[in-house]
């Protein structure tokens, strides 16, 4: 009995612990940075691209990291989200933001379905294979209907202002404090479903199908889920890339390259983790402009750019390999092993 | 019948299980061939036979894993014509497996708390924003899993992810998974394989408790004919997937053909 109560207070400390950490990030976050980052180019350029893609690597997690399904086409999802969201604001009068954002997480969700079905009779590389198809497939409507660009002719369409109570936010502050609110509620939302048994039936399906199955968890909704839920998060992160960083719709952005990008944020990140989503983006966002400022403050641009692209690559597949080889739970388990180490070092004293 | 049938909590009752003239066969090979026999309510029944005799394969018919191409499965007097790993688990069917299928990334009491599945109600919504529904279910469902946690001694191991655990724990938290469905009749292949005699005992006396603390009824496999003599009502013996012999364990133990078939007849 003593062991119980002990269990149930430890987890409850655990919670308690979560939330003033969370309490403690959202003052930072919605606080302290806009009044200590004064400079554009921190919101337009890192704050805001890393918000997004932290979102999209969420939902390619909860797929890919939770549900062990190997998917490529997260680009392609969030695409679709954009894009729906750009014609609900232009055709449906008087839908607020949030509701054209929501809805089209759930057009995204709902073709993240679709794609979603051949999970339940290919694995591995061949589902891989088969989600290429999303990827390749969305893009290409998107671009021989007119009617999803509004018929504009250019091919690059300037997104709506984001208008939420009659207040325009346009400035790079007020994008990023919009962005940062939805991605805040869709990471607890996320690391709700993660902690809870929803999380636990995409593991089992993860894990070992057979058992999860004889267990009573059907492999066709769970599988079908995560591939809604993973393409929800996709599309409305695409929604907001678009519409706070790209600040303009095309296709193109959206290309194969950004699913690849992507996918490596979550194997850098962690498999399975929430906050390895945003490590992982983070990493992958920020590594090129340190390499950029290391090149021409060091050397003095002594050393090339295109060179210092190529090292970029270099260095990113390395650490892919030796990622995959070596902590395949990536740099959130680094982080996770590192405060136990301080902890245990301060409890010895 | 045993000698510990006559202070049971659960007495035995009629058949809960039947399985009635079952083939099933890989290409050409035959791994059973025309088998029935029945599972009495709250019993304790032992599939024994030796290597290749169809015993795992027997259990996977039973639970959907494998469909087999003639005979049926009747459950409750009800004939399950199409039956699934889901639907057995929804029937009320839990198992073990002979090779571990735990889900090896997970801790202990998650891979336990999966167990519970089929008594969640909540969906992903309802989890997501942590309505009280959820957030009560969820407080029923771990309370249950440390209840069997504490019952199966593994309060120790239980925040360890279960691909590190050693052999003996990980049969354990497997069976606890099992359990944590409250099944009606819970299937066990080889739950005692790879133990040293000290787990085995212990192994032994966990399936006694379930049994006769919650009326389990049990279907088990099991190599170690001192443990099947012991500790089972009723056994079936398989070979060359046929049955060669069904009746108490003293009856079987006598059973000529059953001696032969474990050792090894001279053929004239």
């Amino acid at each position: 009995m003593d062991s119980q109560a002990q269990i149930t207070a430890s987890a409850k400390s655990l919670k308690k612990n979560d939330y003033i950490n969370l309490f403690f990030l959202m003052v930072f976050g919605f606080i302290v940075t806009p009044m200590i980052v004064t400079s554009d180019y921190w919101y337009t350029s890192i704050l805001i691209p890393w918000l997004c893609l932290s979102l999209a690597t969420i939902g390619q997690q909860i797929v890919m990291g939770y549900t062990g399904q190997l998917s490529l086409g997260a680009a392609g999802f969030m695409a679709a989200g954009a894009f729906a969201c750009y014609n609900l604001i232009l055709r449906v009068e008087g839908l607020p933001f949030f509701g054209a954002l929501i809805i089209s997480g759930l057009i995204a969700a709902a073709i993240g379905i679709v794609f979603g079905l051949p999970s339940l009779r290919v694995r591995g590389l061949y589902l891989m294979v088969a989600t290429l198809a999303s990827q390749f497939f969305i893009i290409w409507v998107i671009d021989k209907f007119g009617w999803f660009k509004n018929y504009d002719s250019s091919g690059i369409i300037t997104a709506q202002d984001i208008v939420i109570f009659d207040r325009a936010y346009t400035s790079p502050m007020d994008m990023y404090l919009v962005v940062l609110f939805v991605v805040v509620i869709l990471t607890i939302l996320a690391m709700n479903m993660a902690r809870g048994s929803t999380g636990r039936n995409w593991m089992a399906v993860r894990d070992m199908d057979v058992a999860a199955e004889s267990m009573g968890v059907s492999l066709l909704k769970t599988k079908l889920q995560a591939f809604a839920i993973s393409s929800f998060y996709c599309g409305v992160a695409g929604a907001l890339f678009a519409f706070t960083y790209l600040k303009s719709l095309e296709p193109v952005a959206f290309d194969i390259k950004l699913s690849f990008k992507i996918l490596f944020m979550v194997i850098l990140g962690g498999l399975g983790t929430i906050n390895g989503a945003f490590i992982g983006a983070a990493f992958i966002l920020l590594f090129p402009v340190l390499l950029n400022t290391i090149g021409n403050n060091v050397f003095h641009g002594a050393i090339d750019a295109t060179i210092i692209s190529a090292l970029e690559q270099v260095v990113f597949g390395v650490l892919m390999i030796v990622f995959m080889i070596y902590e395949p739970l990536g740099m959130a388990k680094l982080w996770e092993n590192l405060k136990t180490r301080i902890k245990s070092r301060f409890s010895k004293d | 019948m045993s000698e510990n049938q006559i202070d049971r909590n659960f007495p035995i009752g009629g058949p809960i299980l039947e399985v009635n003239n079952i083939s099933l066969s890989f290409g050409g090979v035959k791994a059973i061939t025309d088998t029935s026999f029945d599972v009495l309510t709250h019993e304790i029944r032992a599939i024994i036979g030796p290597n290749g005799a169809g015993k795992s394969s027997m259990l996977n018919c039973i639970n959907g894993i494998y469909k087999p191409q003639e005979g049926s499965v009747v459950y409750h007097g009800e004939t399950l014509s199409k039956i699934t790993p889901n639907i057995a688990a929804q029937k009320g069917i839990s198992r073990t497996f002979q090779n571990l299928a735990l889900f090896k990334r997970m801790s202990a009491l998650d891979n336990i708390l999966v167990g519970r599945k089929l008594h969640s109600k909540a969906n992903f919504i309802d989890i997501a924003f942590q309505l009280p529904k959820a957030k009560r279910e969820e407080t029923e469902n771990r309370q249950k899993c440390e209840e069997i946690i504490s019952f199966l001694e593994i309060d120790e191991i239980k925040n360890t992810p279960v691909g590190k655990l050693p052999y003996g724990l990980q049969k354990r938290v497997e069976l606890g998974r099992a359990l944590a469905a409250e099944p009606e009749v819970l299937l066990l292949d080889e739950p005692m394989a790879g133990m040293n005699v000290e787990e085995k005992r212990e192994m032994c006396r966990f399936i006694l408790e379930v049994n006769d603390n919650y009326g389990t009824t049990i279907v088990l496999i099991e190599h170690d004919m001192g443990v099947v003599m012991d500790i089972s009502d009723r056994v079936v013996v398989l070979d060359y997937g046929k049955v060669i012999g069904d009746g108490t364990p003293d009856e079987v133990r006598s059973n000529q053909t059953v001696i032969d078939a474990y050792l090894g007849v001279a053929h004239g």
